[in-house]
């Protein structure tokens, strides 16, 4: 069968964050026992000039920077998204007008909670693999959204990251996915609904846990591997703990996990969190190292993908664009009243 | 309803998005936004004016703080718009954005990056292009 794989990636997270001691403190929690107890520091938020459409373009941009490919070569972009700007004219077409894709491309806006992303990157891997297309891009990006007050005003963040798939000069070559998907109602968003909601811990057990779990057993049983044999595991990240509970249910060690893992620093960037986590991944892979990759979507369903890290890698000019490290370290803090200007809490006529 | 802004704003995308500007094939000066023919050599430069995209880095010319914003920026304020000279010679006007209002210095080195410029409230289309941030020491 084809090689299938990434042939660039590139990401991009907002400046401006804010501390979770900071929000806890408007709502009267006590900061550090929500800090501790969801394990995440501080949340990047989107300015008021930034949203999907921004967060995909600079992604896509980044990930060109990162490769020679002439954009009018991609066949196809799929943008997978919970917050896209529009209801109805796709995000995608946006992103490839701004990377000079247009017009002979196909393009749809993908949503599934947290994994549209990683859903965009099995079509792409498809439409590689039977030749309809030269190389798609793959974008998992949010700027998510949490009703104030709410547990998920601690964790939903904004950033996303694309993935240029193709099937010749890849830097790693994606082996094997699967997806476990039913019909478990978690996490929802009502149409026309500005705020989810969600089952509280409900999302957990049935969820997160069973999808992801079920999940990564049925591709390490499809490709015969063991925990040990990956160099490094990336989990959905709802929040900094979960990711670390389920690979120790897996058999994984938090070693493997911690490259990839970046909620603690930036929140939960929903379709952006395992792309961003893989990108950090990247950000730092030598040949021949091996990734699993487990995504949740609320809903609910988990892609999981087996990556193999090729020689190619050493040869891709990762600094062309910003690394995942610069953009942690490249912040600047708000406190919860410019918090609620910025994510349009305030209501004005 | 939206207003009549929207076949405006759809004939700017190269620009806006992409930095489309052109070069005149007479005397190769360069221009943004793109001209029909150059003002130079007029007559001579009609037919051989060409498509360019400029780099989108350049440096700060000059800047002004905006205190008091148009409607649709009142979240904005207080915020930069900047005077940029492109690279290739080129100069625009445009918000600079993720700098603290103290740490902008003319001459500074700057970039362009995507995002929202604005949008018809809460029902119309948003319009999206360049603004420009202090460039990041990468390639």
């Amino acid at each position: 069968m084809k090689n299938v794989g990434i042939v660039s990636y590139g990401a991009y997270i907002p400046k401006i964050r804010i501390k979770t001691e900071d929000i806890a403190k408007a709502w009267g929690k006590d900061p550090e026992t929500i800090s501790k107890g969801l394990g995440i520091i501080e949340k990047s938020v989107p300015t008021l000039d930034q949203d999907v459409a921004t967060i995909s373009v600079e992604a896509a941009r980044a990930a060109l920077k990162r490769c020679r490919i002439n954009p009018q070569d991609i066949g196809a972009i799929y943008v997978g998204s919970e917050s896209h700007p529009y209801a109805v004219k796709p995000t995608g077409t946006i992103v490839a007008e701004a990377i000079g894709a247009t017009p002979i491309i196909k393009v749809a806006d993908y949503e599934f909670a947290c994994k549209a992303g990683t859903a965009a990157i099995q079509t792409c891997m498809a439409l590689v693999k039977s030749k309809m297309i030269k190389y798609g891009i793959a974008i998992g990006s949010d700027t998510s959204q949490a009703a104030p007050g709410d547990a998920l005003e601690y964790a939903a963040s904004a950033g996303g990251a694309a993935f240029i798939i193709g099937g010749d000069n890849i830097i790693a070559k994606i082996n094997e996915t699967c997806s476990f998907t039913t019909d478990t109602p978690d996490f929802w968003r009502r149409e026309g609904r500005k705020y989810p909601a969600h089952g509280g811990r409900f999302t957990g057990g049935p969820a997160y846990f069973r999808h992801i779990i079920s999940n990564a057993k049925n591709l390490m049983e499809k490709t015969g591997t063991k925990p040990e044999d990956y160099n490094y595991a990336i989990f959905h990240q709802p929040n900094g703990k979960f990711p670390l509970r389920v690979a120790k249910m897996l058999g994984f060690i938090p070693e493997q996990v911690k490259q990839g893992l970046l909620c603690p620093y930036v929140g939960n960037t929903y379709s952006g969190a395992t792309m961003i986590g893989l990108s950090s991944v990247l950000d730092v892979a030598k040949p021949g190292e091996r990734i699993l990759l487990a995504s949740y979507g609320s809903g609910a369903g988990s892609d999981a993908f087996d990556i193999t890290v090729t020689d190619l890698i050493s040869e891709l000019p990762r600094n062309n664009a910003p690394l995942i490290s610069d953009f942690l370290n490249n912040k600047e803090y708000i406190d919860y009243a410019v918090y609620a200007k910025y994510r349009d809490l305030l209501y004005y006529d | 309803m939206v207003n009549g802004a929207v076949p405006r704003f759809w004939r700017e995308i190269p620009q806006r998005y992409n930095l489309i500007g052109n070069q005149c094939g007479v005397c190769k000066k360069i221009f943004f936004p793109p001209r029909e023919s150059c003002p130079e050599c007029r007559r001579k430069s009609i037919g051989k004016m060409k498509d360019i995209k400029l780099s989108g880095k350049g440096k700060l010319v000059t800047y002004s703080i905006i205190h008091a914003a148009p409607k649709n920026f009142e979240g904005q304020i207080p915020y930069p718009i900047g005077i940029i000279e492109l690279d290739e010679g080129p100069r625009l006007t445009a918000q600079i954005v993720d700098c603290k209002i103290d740490d902008i210095k003319i001459g500074m080195k700057l970039e362009s990056t995507f995002r929202k410029i604005q949008q018809d409230g809460y029902i119309g289309a948003i319009y999206y292009g360049y603004k420009f941030k202090p460039l990041e020491d990468k390639k």
